[in-house]
């Protein structure tokens, strides 16, 4: 470990020698409308580069992950290295990336396009650093993660493969420094408040969908969370109604529970289920609570090697770790036994000056995020 | 400094219904236009232009652009220099941008120069084409690319889409971009077209003039390619005319057979206002005019004004703006002393 210490210097200067193409990927990359379950030019483009780069094994598999294989020179064993490939996008738009000296900013690129050109960047840095694994590395840029996919990418990826990874690193873009080893439980779900069919719309004072939802969003905010366990409920969304006057037919509450507990998880689930359907008795309006991702909490020890390394070697780049659980594509290692860890490769920002969707992300730090990121291969290989 | 006349050349005159051949345009449309996925096959192109032993290199007109030419410098140097040699090279000729668009441009590793700066001795104007005449004596290739530099969706294949026709057949000397401009006038049917410049202006004055040069379809396109022993021969009115007198200038010379035009998408750029679409418009009639002279298509055309007038309204009142514009012209740069020495004849292109 020590002499992976010692070479980080060589490695961020090498990765920083690489930052054009690196930037090309982001850019390009990020500039395809990715949404859930709509990520095949996304995959395309990057089992392209996976093949351009003389991987083995380049496919798309038939959830439409692209995949393809670092060999190393034993090969006994095998690192996962895992990105996801979609993002909030609904619908084909601009996704203009604006490339400054100093930041790239645009819809959604603080997002994972950072983390997709990670892996397609790997082998050229990998030969240009003139390292060569013992291990096998296969690089899984992932289908289905958000919302209703539900991690289904990933989850397939590991089910399906002949051989199961020895341990796994998911990548996000940002932020650098985030070290993440445990997964909080978490689940998804929406709350659907339609009008029935008998619907009286001439009595006078009919209220629509909007004030049961908001009869549900004021109970939930209403339940008694732990701090320890942690356990949070976000309120991500609401959508209903069309206009000043009119009546909603149709309101859609999104959010999001999370907990370190899955007796917690449970706990809230059953309280939000309780909510629903007394509000639904209460005003006559259809309620249906739609539960669309759930996943387990899990993770690995603080003190684990591979937390003990990462730490190390972000303190060896001047980066403070942060160490916090998370709930993306880890759970879906977490879930297969597989020991893994998330990291972050730059700084980013959501600004107010920014529209919602823009994200500006720092491009200085990104040499050392890819850095961070083969010093953990190699001590992963170790 | 102003051109000498044009010599007549053995291509078409201008004139309505003698100059076209429908059966001509026809098989230009068929064999000369494409689209850029035919070349998306870089080691092919690379390969080509290693066989023929050319130089290319990429020019990036900029005023002010310093939004748009980070990404521009970024994707097609990594593209098409680092990924796959295709260029040899990429400079950026500015015209004295006031923002940070220089400094943007030197940040990603390209090529800087103000225009001005480039030979001194022929002193300074303002315009885009005098970037393109002036990028002639800076850059080193025998084949050019110009690219405008305000693109938001910029991909590396509006420069190698453009460089395919030119590597793939030696008779194309000079190949346009043009875009998809999708407007719906029935079910499954788009009309691909100019903006506003070239579907009100330009293109009629092709049907009248030049029947044949309205086959393309965005003549005004910022995004072409030439050889450089076409470019060097041709005088480059240095304002908003250059891409007209271009098409022009080689259709009398050599036919549509010299031309070959590539789609290249869509292409997200700023948009620009009526008024300065005008001003726009004021000069490209200065230089069809002049051709028009030259080629003895008018016998009695008078002294053309400079003077745009556009109207403001301040209150109740109407005010009128003058603008000047003079669409001056460079001559054909082979007239110029240091440019023969740099590129002497029959060399292919001058030492880096």
């Amino acid at each position: 470990m020590e002499q992976i210490l010692a070479d980080l210097p060589r490695l961020r200067e090498e990765a920083a020698g690489l930052r054009e193409p690196f930037l090309s990927d982001i850019v390009l990359i990020g500039e395809i409308p990715s949404p859930t379950e709509g990520e095949a030019a996304r995959a395309q483009f990057v089992a392209d580069r996976f093949v351009g780069a003389g991987l083995h094994a380049c496919s798309i598999d038939e959830k439409g992950n692209a995949v393809g294989l670092l060999p190393g020179e034993t090969g006994r064993k095998t690192l996962l290295l895992a990105a996801p490939m979609d993002t909030f996008v609904t619908e084909a738009g601009d996704q203009a990336i604006e490339v400054a000296p100093d930041r790239l900013v645009g819809p959604f690129v603080g997002d994972n396009c950072i983390a997709l050109a990670a892996l397609t960047i790997l082998p050229a840095l990998m030969d240009r650093l003139q390292i060569r694994l013992n291990s096998h590395v296969v690089l899984v840029a992932c289908a289905k993660s958000l919302g209703r996919g539900n991690l289904d990418g990933l989850r397939h990826f590991l089910s399906s493969t002949r051989t199961t990874p020895a341990a796994g690193i998911c990548l996000e873009s940002v932020q650098l420094g985030r070290l993440n080893y445990a997964s909080a439980g978490v689940f998804q779900g929406e709350v659907h408040c339609r009008l029935p069919a008998n619907y009286n719309w001439a009595q006078y004072g009919a209220t629509g969908t909007i004030i049961p939802t908001g009869e549900v969003i004021g109970r939930i905010s209403r339940i008694a969370l732990p701090q320890k366990p942690l356990t949070t409920i976000v309120l991500g969304s609401i959508e209903g109604g069309l206009s000043y006057s009119n009546i909603a037919r149709e309101t859609v509450l999104k959010f999001e529970a999370r907990s370190e507990s899955i007796d917690e998880l449970k706990a809230v689930r059953e309280k939000i289920e309780d909510i629903v359907e007394e509000v639904a008795a209460q005003s006559g309006k259809q309620l249906v609570l739609d539960i669309i991702a759930w996943r387990g909490p899990g993770g690995i020890d603080i003190a684990h090697p591979m937390v003990r390394n990462a730490r190390a070697i972000l303190g060896a780049l001047g980066v403070q770790p942060a160490l916090y659980p998370t709930t993306s594509q880890l759970a879906a290692l977490i879930e297969a036994g597989i020991p893994g860890v998330t990291l972050g490769l730059t700084t980013g920002e959501r600004r107010s000056e920014l529209d919602e969707i823009d994200e500006a992300v720092a491009i200085e730090p990104m040499s050392t995020g890819l850095a961070q990121l083969v010093a953990n291969l190699m001590a992963m290989d170790e | 400094m102003s051109p000498g006349p044009s010599s007549p050349g053995p291509g078409p005159a201008p004139g309505a219904a003698g100059m076209y051949d429908a059966a001509r345009v026809q098989a230009w449309l068929r064999n000369n236009t494409f689209h850029h996925s035919r070349f998306a096959d870089l080691k092919r192109l690379v390969d080509l232009k290693e066989r023929q032993g050319v130089r290319i290199s990429l020019c990036l007109p900029t005023l002010n652009e310093e939004r748009t030419i980070g990404k521009e410098i970024v994707l097609l140097r990594s593209e098409l220099m680092t990924r796959h040699p295709l260029l040899d090279e990429i400079a950026v000729i500015d015209s004295g941008s006031t923002d940070r668009t220089r400094e943007v441009a030197a940040s990603f590793g390209a090529d800087v120069h103000l225009a001005a700066d480039i030979l001194p001795g022929a002193g300074a104007k303002k315009g885009k084409g005098e970037n393109l005449w002036k990028a002639l004596y800076r850059l080193t290739g025998d084949i050019i690319v110009y690219v405008d530099a305000d693109i938001a969706n910029v991909r590396p294949y509006f420069a190698y889409g453009l460089l395919g026709p030119l590597l793939e057949k030696p008779e194309v000397q000079y190949v346009k971009g043009f875009y998809d401009r999708p407007l719906q006038v029935g079910k499954g049917v788009r009309m691909p077209g100019g903006g506003r410049v070239t579907e009100l202006l330009v293109r009629p004055l092709f049907s009248l003039f030049y029947p044949e040069l309205a086959s393309f379809i965005q003549p005004l396109s910022g995004e072409y390619a030439a050889r450089r022993a076409t470019l060097e021969t041709l005088s480059f009115p240095v304002g908003y005319g250059v891409e007209t007198t271009h098409l022009i200038d080689i259709y009398h010379r050599s036919g549509l057979t010299a031309f070959a035009q590539v789609d290249l998408d869509q292409r997200v750029h700023r948009n620009q206002s009526t008024d300065s679409l005008g001003r726009m418009a004021f000069g490209i009639l200065q230089v069809f005019f002049d051709r028009l002279r030259r080629h003895g298509c008018v016998d009695r055309l008078p002294e053309m004004a400079a003077l745009m007038r556009q109207f403001r309204t301040r209150g109740d009142a109407y005010e009128q703006v003058e603008h000047l514009i003079v669409e001056d012209e460079r001559p054909a740069i082979t007239t110029l002393p240091e440019y023969r020495e740099k590129f002497p004849r029959g060399r292919a292109c001058a030492p880096t």
